[in-house]
């Protein structure tokens, strides 16, 4: 039963794929309508050039949104019933069946994949409009959405190596084509091949990873790979690899390069579900890897992922800082969340292998908890970056503005975003950093005198992330909603009219403020993965009741959203009836005070770049800054000047670092292996003669 | 009877603020030869505040007029989960001292953003200092007090306190790290010299004044309220975790009288010594801070790491 809804749910995003190819089929289908001479007069209407296409895209996004619905019932069951089960399609090699198996944790992904999907479809009609033309058909748009997510889907379901690399390339060639879909401008193919040469890198090394596994044991199958007991050296070699191929779907610093470059140019929906989706299985597989397969974990493990995470934090949040490209921002942004949940996994891979698996379980939860919670904030800011392209044809944060009197529903929305990915009490956000720091502060119990000493400064470092997040989503939400608009583009943009994009981001924004509120529904469900993967799952976690969160005892720490939020009603009410209740002080609105010269510009505001301006220079090494202001001069001796030029530019370490190196190695290898391609024929027949002596000789 | 307690020390706490904050302005005052207005002239202009009329820019949007009442709340929430008088309180359970310091991120985030809803330079230059420096000095605060929660192994803040009292005097080297990282952060955070000045409005130093420079009326009162709501919290921060001797630990109305009055003492003198730096110290240049941030972080993870050497038991 579970596992028809998980199929369903597959065929459901494969089918809705499959539909989408009807878009360009409207002639054959008329031709064949007229042949058959039904003379149904509504169907006949449908087959209008407009209705057509709507229709089409509704009932595309109707499918995945079906899909995401029962990807949402899978998960759930699973979780309730707590069951694992297991099934065998006969598709594939014919002595390796696939091998499908559906337990928590793949049922919590299941979860969050549902959720994004369903938003998503919700939101899809409406934004998708505009791609109708030819240059973006939409039956590549939608053929590829949906194979994306059936190959999301498929990979949280495969229980075999095979199987699953199959599933994950059909995720990450999809995703190539979303990416890509835009290709009219170089950048744009640039992003794309750069994210398909990183994820084909990655898969490479995730094949790899199957294979130290499997060279030790019977099959392919993900059972017949736990059973294998490796030394310690192949288990890291293994775990290095899988780091690395997971790792970079993930966007961990530094291989993190494809996701400020692709994030960008696919059309928001799609970047939506690739950051707040695709991510987490990336991660999922690295849980998978590490936590199942490979058994015992080790904590040398935990502190690679924990120093790789802190790393990947403050470097990702730092670098969304400067970000003027607001798509860009989100994507560096998302950095900085897969930091944070590669270093509380980390803590719990540390706990774990020092022999305390309930604290693993509290740090198994907080990841996870934020995985989730980030699958959602991160899906609503992306699906607002997308409301406010399509309303103002601008992701340039520098030229928006004011746009909270223009947009009022888009912003509340994205404030909620913005909130809780600031990690602000009473959002989702919050709850996951809550628990993150109740996992640091556990550190007591371990032994190790590094450890001890490392755990607190990655929590120093933890806070000052969380810090940072709030000063550049304040940054975001300031330059784009508040203050006066910086371009034309944001004087003429009018509220979303479409409910559907409403909707869908409506539902997100109401479940990151539910799930702040109620964490509890959540938390509950991922206990049962930690119990069924860790073995372990949190001590008395209703020790107060449903209303508190208590992870490791009442008395060490306990959180109870729903009383802080009354207590945030009563002095609210107060403080506002108390100030209201005297008549002869209604607000008078007035001319903003421009210290008396007359007309303030929108260009006496705070630009993103005059904000960010105190962080730039406090923490300079971090970007290679290029700032310079050019001076138009006029006259004869130059003394005039006509027009000043402020230039900013702000790049990546990682890109001299490690990726030119890189390319210049690859050239120069490609340039010395070109002598021997001659193009003369007579020395490739020499080049086959001399290895067919030297076959010759080996074998005799 | 505990929430009962709870709620009038939240209530307790709102109303002695503005005398703490007139306490201060007398003492420097009196330090600087200049003569001291009453001690109860926040509460004098306060209420006047409250009477007059707001005038607000036809730029600002619902977020500038909401902004006031969501920071009041949210500070007041803040006060709710320290210790005041007595510990054993139900609202420290509810809201631990990392959720008192989202509070603070709570009312600071939307004081940026109100700062930056008319579109002024003012407001704009002001949310970008805030925001600069309290991303430096909360992570610092948060060390800060984490050596306090991993000494008491709890994040409550009463079961900390308590657990504090019951040791005894016990002088811990982690705690004086952690004691003067606090110091620093509280001057930082509530806006003193020498980060920042709250009695100019010299455009080439202000910070939280840049950002509240549009408001007026009933709004101004709730953010002035909230501000020296705020510096009494980091008071009685600093007067509680490291000398918490005079706090109640039972409710009879006697150890309620004497926590009250110990805290005011403690307040008092917290208050002379502010008075005496504000005197004799200048204010820095704004690229100054970090360095004096950094140096709040440094001390405050030096504390963490002290404890965890020195003086964890395994």
């Amino acid at each position: 039963m579970i596992l028809i809804l998980a199929y369903s749910a597959v065929i459901l995003s494969f089918a809705s794929g499959l539909l989408a190819l009807v878009m360009n089929q409207r002639l054959f289908l008329l031709d064949w309508f007229e042949k058959s001479s039904a003379d149904n007069e509504r169907l006949a209407s449908c087959l209008g050039e407009k209705q057509f296409s709507s229709l089409v895209q509704k009932a595309v996004f109707m499918l995945l949104g079906l899909s995401g619905v029962f990807a949402v019932l899978a998960g759930l069951s699973v979780l309730i019933s707590q069951g694992v089960v297991t099934d065998q399609l006969s598709l594939g090699l014919p002595w390796l069946p696939w091998h499908v198996r559906f337990d928590c944790l793949s049922g919590f992904f299941f979860l969050i994949v549902g959720i994004a999907v369903s938003a998503v479809s919700l939101y899809g009609p409406g934004y998708v409009k505009s791609y109708t033309d030819s240059q973006h058909p939409f039956a590549v748009l939608g053929l590829f959405t949906g194979l994306f997510v059936s190959g999301m889907l498929l990979v949280l379901l495969a229980d075999d190596a095979f199987f699953f690399m199959i599933a994950w390339e059909l995720m990450s060639v999809a995703s190539y084509f979303l990416v890509a879909f835009q290709h009219e401008h170089a950048a744009n193919r640039r992003a794309a091949f750069i994210y398909l040469l990183m994820a084909e890198v990655g898969a490479l090394a995730i094949i790899l990873g199957f294979g130290v596994l499997a060279s030790f044991s019977e099959g392919f199958t993900f059972d017949a790979l736990r059973q294998v007991q490796l030394s310690a050296n192949w288990a890291s070699i293994a775990f290095v690899l899988a780091l690395l191929g997971f790792g970079m779907k993930a966007g961990i610093v530094p291989v993190h390069v494809w996701l400020p470059e692709a994030h960008p140019v696919a059309p928001s929906h799609i970047s939506a579900l690739m950051s707040g989706v695709m991510l987490k299985v990336a991660l999922y597989g690295l849980i998978r890897f590490c936590f199942d397969l490979l058994g015992e974990v080790h904590w040398q493990w935990g502190v690679v992922l924990l120093i790789l995470g802190t790393i990947s934090a403050l470097g990702g949040i730092l670098y969304a800082m400067m970000q003027p490209n607001l798509k860009r921002l989100l994507a560096y942004s998302s950095v900085e969340n897969i930091g944070i949940i590669f270093m509380v996994l980390g803590l719990a891979m540390i706990f774990m292998a020092n022999g305390h698996p309930q604290l693993a379980a509290l740090g198994f939860l907080a990841a996870l908890l934020h995985a989730f919670n980030h699958a959602l904030f991160k899906n609503l800011l992306f699906l607002g970056a997308g409301m406010i392209h399509h309303q103002t044809h601008q992701l340039n944060i520098d030229l928006m503005g004011g746009l909270i009197r223009k947009m009022p529903k888009t912003s509340v929305l994205f404030l909620i975003g913005c909130m809780s990915i600031s990690s602000l009490p009473l959002f989702n956000g919050f709850v996951s950093e809550w628990l993150a720091f109740q996992t640091a502060l556990q550190v007591d119990v371990l032994d190790n005198g590094v450890l001890r000493s490392l755990i607190p400064v990655a929590a120093a470092s933890l806070a000052l992330t969380a810090a940072l997040a709030a000063a550049c989503f304040v940054k975001v939400f300031g330059m784009i909603f508040l203050g006066q608009s910086r371009s034309h583009h944001c004087d003429n943009a009018r509220e979303i009219q479409d409910k559907g994009m409403l909707a869908g981001s409506g539902l997100l924004a109401g479940l990151c403020f539910l799930f702040g509120i109620f964490p509890g529904l959540i938390i509950n469900l991922i206990n049962k993965v930690s119990g069924q993967l860790l073995g372990a799952s949190l001590p008395n976690d209703a020790a107060l009741g449903w209303l508190w969160l208590a992870p490791v005892s009442a008395n060490q720490a306990s959180y109870a959203p729903p009383l802080v939020l009354t207590g945030a009603l009563i002095a609210g009410c107060i403080s506002f009836w108390y100030l209201r209740r005297n008549p002869a002080t209604v607000i008078r609105h007035a001319e903003t005070w421009d210290c008396g010269f007359g007309g303030l510009t929108p260009k006496m505001q705070y630009s993103c770049s005059a904000f960010t301006m105190p962080f730039r220079r406090i923490f300079n090494k971090v970007w290679i800054i290029d700032e310079r202001i050019d001076k138009d001069l006029r006259g004869a001796m130059n003394q005039d000047v006509a027009a000043v030029h402020y230039h900013l530019e702000v790049n990546d370490h990682s890109w001299p670092l490690l990726y030119e190196p890189i390319e210049r190695g690859v050239n120069t290898t490609a340039t010395i292996v070109g002598r021997i391609q001659t193009g003369n024929i007579r020395t490739y027949l020499g080049y086959s003669f001399a290895t067919l002596i030297l076959m010759l000789w080996v074998i005799s | 009877m505990n929430w009962l307690i709870a709620i009038l020390q939240t209530i307790l706490f709102v109303a002695l603020s503005p005398l703490l904050a007139g306490w201060v302005k007398c003492c420097k005052c009196w330090l600087q030869n200049r003569k001291a207005p009453s001690i109860f002239q926040p509460y004098r202009d306060l209420l006047k505040l409250t009477y007059k009329q707001p005038v607000v820019s036809e730029q600002a949007s619902w977020l500038f007029i909401k902004a006031p009442y969501v920071i009041f709340s949210a500070t007041v929430l803040a006060a709710t989960v320290v210790p005041l008088i007595a510990v054993d309180l139900p609202t420290s359970a509810s809201a631990d001292v990392i959720v008192m310091v989202g509070f603070f991120a709570f009312a600071r985030f939307f004081l940026a953003l109100a700062g930056l809803d008319i579109g002024t330079a003012f407001g704009g230059m002001g949310s970008s200092r805030e925001m600069t420096i309290s991303s430096l000095a909360e992570p610092a605060m948060l060390m800060a007090i984490f050596t306090l929660t991993m000494t008491a192994s709890t994040t409550n803040l009463s079961l900390a306190i308590a657990h504090v009292l019951n040791e005894g005097l016990i002088l811990r080297p982690s705690f004086v790290f952690a004691l003067s990282a606090l110091i620093l952060v509280a001057v930082a955070e509530t806006g003193r010299i020498p980060v920042d000045n709250p009695s100019t409005h010299l455009e080439l130093t202000m910070i939280h004044e840049a950002m509240i420079l549009e408001y007026s009326g009933r709004h101004l009162a709730l953010i002035e309220w909230a501000s020296q709501l705020k510096l009494m919290l980091y008071g009685v921060l600093i007067a509680n975790i490291f000398f918490p001797w005079g706090i109640a630990q039972s409710f009879n109305p006697q150890d309620l009288a004497y926590g009250l009055m110990a805290i005011m003492a403690k307040l008092a003198v917290l208050a002379i010594v502010l008075a005496i730096s504000e005197t004799l110290v200048a204010k820095m240049r704004l690229f100054r801070v970090q360095e004096y941030l950094s140096f709040a972080y440094l001390l405050g993870l030096l504390g963490m790491l002290s404890h965890i050497i020195l003086e964890a038991s395994r």
